[in-house]
């Protein structure tokens, strides 16, 4: 029992370390549930039991996070930054990132600056928690699917 | 005053998965080997250093109930307990050499920041493992 439930986090934590390096590309959960070896529905529901989200909401965290990293340290204007970590549409990064944070990216730039800490320990520690009063989401990527549709 | 850390412990999953990982893969070197009744007392260490250990520990009595120990495994599994920070003279260099010898698990390909040249990798029970090569570069930010 115990070994099953260690090899199935030790899945999860692949796909999520998945997630985690491939941020800025078109990612859908196919894809990422593939790393687990596990169906779609397996896979959300497994991974929201072991780290207490959705994959979806994972990976929305992630890339608002690289998104303040890019605000608060480089010059980049905010559509070019929302590409860059891997939203389809500035208004979908925006939405996202407002109900992450709870400001906008342009009011999150004027109010921070550059950190200190390893590159390491920012991703770990400065993903953003979904600030209060936001309802959960589906648990589709439905933002990566969509920019990756012809 | 304190002048050295001299002995640190990483949770594993099983010490023999764990010595073949950390010395065949990763480069370090076995440092002690012990048997004391049941319990075997296993460091390794980075080459030419001996003054840190790593010890390499499981899960279980007499040092944890079996309850505890299963609930160690589990964060374990899940990356949420330890982890451990190496330097290196060549970042990318050494990316090479672990692909070579089979490694697969990379959290992080060898990326240059404002400190340096890091990459990460987990061992295989889910532990981090970042390798740094120190050194300020002149170049953007970059996510």
């Amino acid at each position: 029992m115990s070994r099953e439930v260690e090899d199935l986090n030790r899945r999860l934590l692949r796909a999520r370390d998945a997630m985690d390096r491939a941020y800025a590309e078109p990612l859908d959960v196919p894809a990422v549930a593939a790393v687990a070896h596990l169906s779609r529905a397996h896979f959300i529901r497994s991974f929201r039991a072991a780290f207490g989200e959705t994959p979806h909401r994972y990976l929305q965290r992630r890339r608002v996070e690289r998104s303040m990293f890019l605000l608060r340290e480089t010059d980049r204007n905010v559509t070019d930054i929302c590409f860059d970590v891997g939203f389809g549409s500035s208004g979908t990064f925006s939405r996202t990132f407002r109900e992450i944070v709870g400001e906008t990216p342009s009011d999150y730039r004027l109010g921070n600056e550059p950190m200190l800490p390893p590159t390491c320990f920012q991703m770990a520690a400065m993903r953003p928690v979904v600030a209060a009063g936001v309802a959960r989401r589906s648990s589709t990527f439905g933002i990566a699917a969509a920019a990756a549709a012809p | 005053m304190i002048t050295k850390l001299n002995v640190t412990s990483i949770m594993v999953l099983d010490k023999n998965e764990a010595l073949d990982f950390y010395v065949n893969k990763l480069g370090l070197e076995k440092g002690q080997d012990v048997k004391q009744g049941s319990y075997r007392w296993l460091t390794v260490r980075v080459p030419g250093d001996p003054g840190t250990e790593i010890s390499l520990e499981e899960p279980g009595p007499p040092v944890h109930d079996e309850a505890t120990a299963a609930q160690l495994r589990e964060l374990i599994s899940k990356g949420a307990i330890g982890g451990l920070v190496f330097l290196s003279d060549d970042v990318r260099a050494l990316y090479e050499t672990l692909k070579a010898r089979g490694v697969t698990d990379f959290t992080q390909e060898p990326t240059t920041r404002f400190y340096g040249t890091d990459m990460g990798v987990r061992d295989p029970f889910g532990n981090a493992i970042r390798i740094l090569q120190q050194g300020k570069v002149a170049h953007a930010a970059k996510a």
